[in-house]
């Protein structure tokens, strides 16, 4: 049987914030897919997948 | 000294994890790649540039995690490396292994969706001539390591040029190689610096297996044949006059410090006689990114 871990405030602080970052690089990478796909449509191109 | 304990290493961070990236290595790149992209023919579209050049900076990141990943013994014994996050004991190796992995994905497929075939093709050759033959391969076996390896370094321009226009030319390969031969007497110089670290880590570097005085010999050599290539792209058009006398006066310059570095005794273990190491490195960086502003002033300016 294992311990159940145990995180102190400041590593659960620490844990919400890179989470918080992650969270955001994500929503920035979909706002770029969906940029790109803008750009590709108005250019009259293909999206090549 | 930093104590790297387990119970004093403190909560990691988001910029942990940044660090794994190498966001020096990722700003060299940029701005190699916005250059190529800038200097390639057409107008391109800005979105569509941006993206290519930041997919870019994200394998080149990628590229850099999976290089701790592999290389995170070597780090721990060298002095420049010993407070990168893995042997800081910051991040999990298996952490940067994966964080690699999901960024090369990621690259390589935002640089297909706004590119194409090509340019995503050599982003992921790029990622894996880094990551597998220069990393788990060439830099422990051989002191044409950082030769070789070099290339992955020296892509970017010519990825953003096919980006742009789907196809690659002379004048993309051409900035290849000009970086591709700046890269050996810029790394050997420090290498010099720096040769009791990687004896240290048991290191193949050019200074532990052949001495200091055949790496000097090899810094001259190499910006012998770096100084006049760098002028090529003078005589196919691809730059004009600014370029051309930043290429000749800074080519010149390079050459003669390359020669001060050969008749030095650089790297024989007295710090004092290592300042001819330390100004051709720092004038190498200076250089590069000289050449590549001159080619991109005379594309926006123009």
């Amino acid at each position: 049987m294992s311990e159940p871990v145990i995180i102190t405030p400041e590593e659960q602080k620490a844990r919400k914030r890179r989470n918080l970052w992650l969270a955001l690089s994500i929503l920035a990478f979909v706002l770029l897919v969906f940029f790109i796909t803008i750009a590709k449509i108005r250019g009259g191109g293909e999206i090549p997948l | 000294m930093a104590d790297v304990t387990a119970s004093h290493v403190r909560p990691t961070s988001a910029s942990d994890y940044l660090a794994l990236l190498k966001p020096r290595v990722m700003s060299l790149v940029v701005f190699t790649g916005l250059v190529g992209y800038v200097a390639a023919p057409g107008a391109g579209d800005p979105v569509l540039g941006f993206a290519a050049i930041l997919a870019i900076a994200v394998a080149a990141g990628a590229a850099g995690a999976l290089n701790m990943w592999f290389d995170a013994d070597i780090d721990a014994v060298m002095t420049r490396t010993r407070t990168r996050p893995i042997p800081a004991g910051r991040v999990d190796r298996e952490e940067a292994l994966m964080l690699g992995l999901t960024l090369s994905a990621l690259s390589v497929v935002t640089m297909q969706i706004a590119a194409g075939p090509l340019a995503a093709g050599l982003l992921a050759f790029t990622i894996f001539f880094y990551a597998v033959v220069y990393t788990m391969w060439l830099k422990r076996s051989t002191p044409q390591n950082i030769v070789i390896g070099g290339l992955s370094g020296a892509l970017p321009p010519a990825i953003a040029w096919a980006a742009k226009t789907g196809a690659l030319s002379l004048d993309p390969i051409l900035l290849v190689a000009i970086i591709f031969f700046w890269t050996p007497p810029h790394f050997w110089s420090l290498s010099l610096l720096q040769k009791a670290d990687y004896a240290a880590a048991k290191v193949p570097m050019l200074p532990v297996t052949n001495g200091p005085a055949s790496t000097r010999a090899h810094v001259f050599f190499y910006s012998l044949l770096l100084a006049p290539l760098a002028f090529a792209p003078v005589l196919t058009g691809l730059a004009g006059a600014i370029y051309g006398a930043f290429a000749a006066l800074g080519g010149v310059f390079f050459v003669f410090l390359a020669w001060r570095v050969w008749r030095s005794k650089a790297g024989e273990g007295d710090k004092a006689q290592d300042k001819p190491a330390r100004d051709m490195f720092g004038f190498s960086i200076l250089y590069l990114f000289t050449l590549f502003a001159a080619l991109l002033a005379e594309r926006v300016f123009a």
